[in-house]
């Protein structure tokens, strides 16, 4: 079922893409050469080939326009998120490991919700203890060293400008996690846009993988613009 | 125009360019991509398993975070931020190095629950479950 939907659209988006490549080859553009498109350090390594392969197939049958048109194509319907382990793609079910593993929705039971990623709110549920992850591995008792310092990052165009705040992050990480790798720690030292961020960079090192999803623009861009322009907006609801 | 828009991007990085990127990371998803939905951030280990006869390994980040903050094994115990870019085995992991720091028997159960780390289907590439990239076409 989903595999033979996966490849309808394969099939559908190595039409399109076509377009793509053509329309640039003739705008004479770089050459089209799919290893100049390779970001350096994603697992894209054997794209290209198989929609050659794919392409003389058979179209897909027919199928009853009803199982053929689910209300929501694309999106993963709510029932379906947090699977159980053995559900979920990965896990073997054959595995004698498998059915020894907790489902997310047990643990995430008494947990703040959110509608993305994992779908808890990560950064309540350390507010208000639902959670108490360890800062040391051995000792319960070590408390993480918070630093209150939020940057403004103003946006061209019409976005929000983006607030980039350290205390709700050194809940969690230290400050080697991002500088200076990520991020030179000095405010104007530093290119960031969207398309990085999409592509795993930047933000997007965590964001997209492990903390919250790009989807959640807002939390991000979380500054209105006609406010009055102040070097930083410290806004220390946390503590 | 485009170029101020795209803010950082360098500008031989052509808005073309980008488009073509970005769907060839959407075809390599199609393609290959596995009918899998599994948790955010579950990673899937699998430079060496496979080829040694055994089923990857799966770390699950949602059950560990809720344990210990990113800081104790991203900083402490040296993870870098890239699935199967630690290059970890088992010497290492009995030495006490990466899984190992924990999973000794004290801090956590002990190395010798094989399948409970190595559970994943056989065949399943290293990469990190529920990304954005992998989004963009789900
Ligand atoms: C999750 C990533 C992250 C972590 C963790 C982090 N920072 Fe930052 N830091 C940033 C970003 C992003 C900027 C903004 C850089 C810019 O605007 O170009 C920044 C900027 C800074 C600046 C420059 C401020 C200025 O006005 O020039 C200092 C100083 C700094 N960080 C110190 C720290 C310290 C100390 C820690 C640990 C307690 C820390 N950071 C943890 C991401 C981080
Ligand atoms: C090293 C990993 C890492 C990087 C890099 C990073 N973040 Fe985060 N960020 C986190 C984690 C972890 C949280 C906690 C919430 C979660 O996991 O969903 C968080 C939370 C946040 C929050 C708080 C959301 C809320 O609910 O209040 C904002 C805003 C945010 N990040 C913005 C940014 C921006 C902007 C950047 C880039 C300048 C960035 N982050 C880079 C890991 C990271
Ligand atoms: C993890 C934080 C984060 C999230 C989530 C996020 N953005 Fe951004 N966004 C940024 C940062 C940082 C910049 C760069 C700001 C700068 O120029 O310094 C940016 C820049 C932009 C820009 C300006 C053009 C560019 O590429 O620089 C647009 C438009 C934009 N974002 C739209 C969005 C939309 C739409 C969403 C939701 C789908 C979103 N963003 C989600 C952090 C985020
Ligand atoms: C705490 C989790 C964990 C446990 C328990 C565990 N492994 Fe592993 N093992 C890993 C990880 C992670 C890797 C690296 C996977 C890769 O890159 O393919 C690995 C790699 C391997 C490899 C290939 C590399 C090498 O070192 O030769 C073998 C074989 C292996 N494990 C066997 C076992 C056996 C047998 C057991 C039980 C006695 C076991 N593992 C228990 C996490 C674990
Ligand atoms: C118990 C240990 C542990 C904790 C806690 C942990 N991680 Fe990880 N993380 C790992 C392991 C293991 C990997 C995979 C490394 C590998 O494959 O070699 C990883 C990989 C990653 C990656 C790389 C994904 C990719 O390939 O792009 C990111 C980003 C990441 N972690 C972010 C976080 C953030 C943010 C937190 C805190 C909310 C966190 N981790 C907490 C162990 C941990
Ligand atoms: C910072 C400590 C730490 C590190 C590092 C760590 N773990 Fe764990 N892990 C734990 C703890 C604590 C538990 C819960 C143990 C228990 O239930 O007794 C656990 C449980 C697990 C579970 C079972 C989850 C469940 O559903 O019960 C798996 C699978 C697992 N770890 C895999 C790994 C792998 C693979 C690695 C290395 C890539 C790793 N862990 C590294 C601390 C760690």
């Amino acid at each position: 079922m989903k595999r033979l939907s996966l490849i309808a659209l394969a099939l559908l988006v190595a039409v399109l893409g076509a377009g793509i490549f053509v329309d640039a080859s003739a705008q004479q553009q770089a050459p089209a050469k799919a290893a100049d498109a390779k970001p350096a350090d994603k697992p894209a390594d054997k794209p290209a080939a198989k929609p050659a392969d794919a392409k003389p197939a058979d179209p897909a049958p027919a199928k009853p326009a009803a199982a053929a048109n689910p209300f929501n194509r694309l999106m993963i319907p709510k029932a379906d998120r947090n699977p159980p382990p053995i559900k979920d793609g990965i896990h073997d079910p054959e595995s004698p490991g498998t059915p020894m593993l907790q489902p997310p929705l047990d643990a995430f039971g008494g947990m703040p919700k959110s509608n993305a990623g994992n779908n808890i709110n990560w950064v309540q549920a350390i507010k208000d203890k639902t959670i108490n992850p360890r800062y040391d591995r051995l000792n319960p008792k070590e408390e993480p060293m918070i630093l209150d310092l939020d940057i403004v990052r103003e946006v061209k165009g019409f976005m929000p400008d983006v607030v980039y705040p350290h205390d709700r992050h050194t809940e969690w990480l230290d400050c080697s996690n991002c500088h200076p790798d990520i991020f030179i720690p000095q405010k104007g030292q530093n290119t960031i846009s969207m398309a990085q961020i999409l592509m795993g960079q930047k933000c997007g090192v965590c964001h997209g993988k492990v903390a919250f999803p790009v989807s959640e623009c807002r939390l991000c861009h979380s500054k209105k613009k006609d406010q009055p322009k102040a070097a930083s907006v410290s806004a220390p609801a946390a503590k | 125009m485009t170029r101020k828009f795209l803010g950082g991007v360098p500008a031989s990085r052509s808005p073309m360019r980008l488009l073509r990127l970005v769907f060839l990371v959407f075809l390599a998803v199609i393609v290959w991509g596995s009918e899998a939905m599994a948790e955010y951030g579950d990673i899937v280990i699998n430079n060496y398993s496979d080829k040694a006869g055994m089923r990857p390994a799966i770390f699950p980040h949602w059950f560990h975070r809720i344990r210990f903050r990113c800081k104790v094994c991203h900083a402490d115990l040296g993870f870098k931020f890239k699935a199967g870019g630690n290059d970890i085995n088992m010497l290492k992991i009995i030495d006490g190095q990466f899984c190992g720091g924990c999973h000794n028997g004290e801090v956590a159960w002990s190395v010798e629950n094989c399948d409970i780390c190595h559970s994943g289907k056989p065949n399943t590439p290293t990469q990190v479950h529920g990304n954005t990239i992998q989004k963009l076409v789900k």
